[in-house]
């Protein structure tokens, strides 16, 4: 959509307007940018070291599990988020805009007010069969301890639970605006054809969704690579089990803060920038979601 | 014309799944509030899902208000300081920007546009350690302006002014104003403000609850345990819970303790959803949205 036919003229105002998001914009998003790149092609007396640091991080024998780890939760997490996100929005859409529809959006969106650590506590608790609301469950399927609970095999299927927890119900809102965005007399039209629910929302409503689901993805994926949160509170609480080091982050955090080595940190920090950057450019790109102009 | 009433009505199986959804999003919300009204045997052997007493809550209180003599409130109070801070400083930055982006043309528009969505695409984790090494540069490390400000850097907040501006006002009446010699900050000032609360409330709405829910930039930039938030501090807390931490000294917080810590730590943003549920469940995030 263009409305630029109508934009006004060029304007000497602009930039006293504009300035001061671009100062932060050089502040607080060029500035650290360089500052990792400068940092990741230098050794410690500040010489241009080429790859070394991005080797040093690679041969680490922490770095490919913690990518591994990631790869793993996203996994989980993306396909939880497209089949209920997509899925649950359907059921809402079908509900109506009032009473009980209104009540479910409210209830799924509310955890999203726990985001960060306050999410990870209540699950350290919910997942310790001694406390949790569904111990019951947790002992059905096995688990008499905590330990056994959050082994390492099982850690991106709860990481992927929590952010699932928090985040959807976000998602699920913006998804069921986008449904109402449909005319109904499409919809009716489509059960005057005789299509059912189901037919609907393959042949009609996710089609018309997709663009949402692609940049939900992007935006998932992009926030998933950048885990931190969760497995540093649960290291904590959990004596190791899940180590100071399960995801890049948390390895470039350590190698910055307890190997005093901020170079190879700047090296992960830049690895996981060109990848958060890659994901943002092309969908910009590409996506003609943004067409700014 | 509205059909509301004629919606057909969802089958068992489709009603069960929205059930248990909603039992999974809200069961550990109630386990929590219900938590924190009970002491640490009760938390263990009562019913999870019982009300626990008033006297055990008020000794939860004392306890957690004890912990480091009341270090539960400063990190409150250091939340509140910091969202507030930076909330206020991003409306005053990212309303005009987007006005601008939306309405006039300059130098360098089109480049500032792009800049806005990558940066907003790219999750704010991305950039804590290098921006622990450039404020460590600086030497502001410790400051609570090198957390108040990276917050106030909200490129997602300027996209929202600048679709808002750009869908909701009308050109005519800028036109207007120029004939009649109104200065461009005049136009502002007088037309578009008054214009802008939806937007100026979504912007805020969401800049809060990012920077009231952010761990890891704290967590790397503060070094003081005064000066942390309270989501830092949470993670203090979890560090003293015997059953968690077994090497947890005499500093030891039970669980209760911590739920009602936590409680405490979401009481502002539960509130702001319930304020804003309105605009929230509508969808409207979808539809002030170009598409």
């Amino acid at each position: 959509m263009t409305t630029a036919a109508s934009r006004p003229r060029r304007s000497r105002s602009a930039p006293g307007f504009v300035a001061g998001y671009v100062i932060l914009l050089a502040a607080f998003g060029v500035v650290p940018t360089v500052y990792a790149i400068y940092y990741a092609f230098t050794d410690s007396g500040g010489a241009f070291a080429g790859l070394s640091n991005f080797a040093v991080a690679a041969a680490d024998f922490r770095f490919l599990p913690s990518i591994g780890h990631v790869a793993l939760y996203l996994v989980c997490w993306l396909a939880a988020l497209v089949v209920f996100v997509v899925g649950l929005a359907l059921l809402l859409h079908r509900l109506g805009a009032r009473g009980v529809g209104r009540a479910l959006r409210l209830l799924y969106y509310l955890p999203g007010a726990l985001a960060g650590a306050a999410s990870v506590l209540v699950w350290l608790f919910v997942l310790d069969p001694a406390v949790s609301p569904v111990g019951f469950l947790l002992r059905a399927v096995g688990y008499q301890t905590f330990g056994q609970v959050i082994a390492p095999g099982n850690l991106p299927v709860l990481f992927a639970m929590i952010a699932f927890w928090t985040g959807a119900g976000g998602w699920i809102v913006v998804m069921y605006g986008a449904l109402n965005t449909i005319s109904p007399e499409v919809l009716e039209a489509a059960r005057i054809d005789g299509a059912g629910a189901w037919q609907t929302a393959r042949r009609i409503q996710i089609p018309l969704l997709r663009k949402w689901i692609v940049y939900m993805v992007i935006l998932a994926f992009a926030g998933g690579t950048q885990l931190f949160v969760e497995p540093q509170l649960l290291s904590q609480a959990s004596v190791g089990v899940a180590g100071r080091d399960y995801s890049p982050n948390q390895l470039s955090y350590d190698f910055a803060f307890q190997n005093d080595d901020v170079n190879t940190a700047a090296a992960i920090s830049v690895e996981l920038l060109v990848v958060g950057l890659v994901v943002a450019a092309v969908f910009v790109v590409r996506s003609g979601f943004f067409d700014a102009d | 014309m509205r059909t509301e009433n004629r919606r057909p009505i969802p089958n068992p199986l489709a009603a069960l799944v929205l059930l248990l959804f909603a039992v999974f999003f809200v069961l550990p919300v109630i386990w929590l509030v219900l938590a924190a009204t009970k002491t640490d045997d009760q938390l263990v052997h009562g019913n999870p899902l019982s009300f626990g007493s008033w006297q055990a809550l008020r000794a939860n209180w004392d306890a957690l208000t004890g912990y480091q003599s009341g270090a539960i409130l400063v990190w409150l109070r250091n939340s509140a300081v910091y969202a507030f801070l930076a909330l206020a400083i991003t409306l005053c930055v990212a309303i005009p920007a987007g006005y601008a982006l939306a309405v006039t043309e300059f130098r360098g528009r089109r480049t500032l546009l792009v800049a806005t969505l990558v940066v907003m695409l790219m999750p704010n984790a991305t950039l804590v350690v290098p921006l622990f090494l450039e404020v460590n540069a600086v030497h502001l490390i410790g400051s609570m302006w090198s957390i108040i400000l990276p917050y106030s850097f909200y490129p997602f907040g300027v996209y929202l002014a600048y679709i808002y501006f750009g869908a909701a006002l009308p050109r005519e009446l800028l036109d207007a104003a120029e004939l009649d010699g109104c200065s461009a900050f005049a136009a502002f000032r007088h037309i578009a403000l008054p214009l802008a609360a939806p937007v100026v409330a979504l912007v805020g709405f969401f800049s809060f609850v990012a920077n009231w829910t952010n761990y890891f930039l704290p967590y790397v930039l503060l070094p003081g345990s005064d000066q942390v938030p309270v989501q830092v501090g949470l993670g203090t807390l979890l560090d003293n819970v015997p059953q968690f931490n077994p090497t947890a000294g005499e500093l030891a917080v039970q669980r209760p303790e911590v739920a009602l810590a936590t409680l405490l730590a979401i009481t502002p943003v539960l509130l702001v959803f319930l304020f804003s549920q309105r605009f929230l469940v509508a969808g409207l995030l979808a539809g002030a949205t170009k598409d």
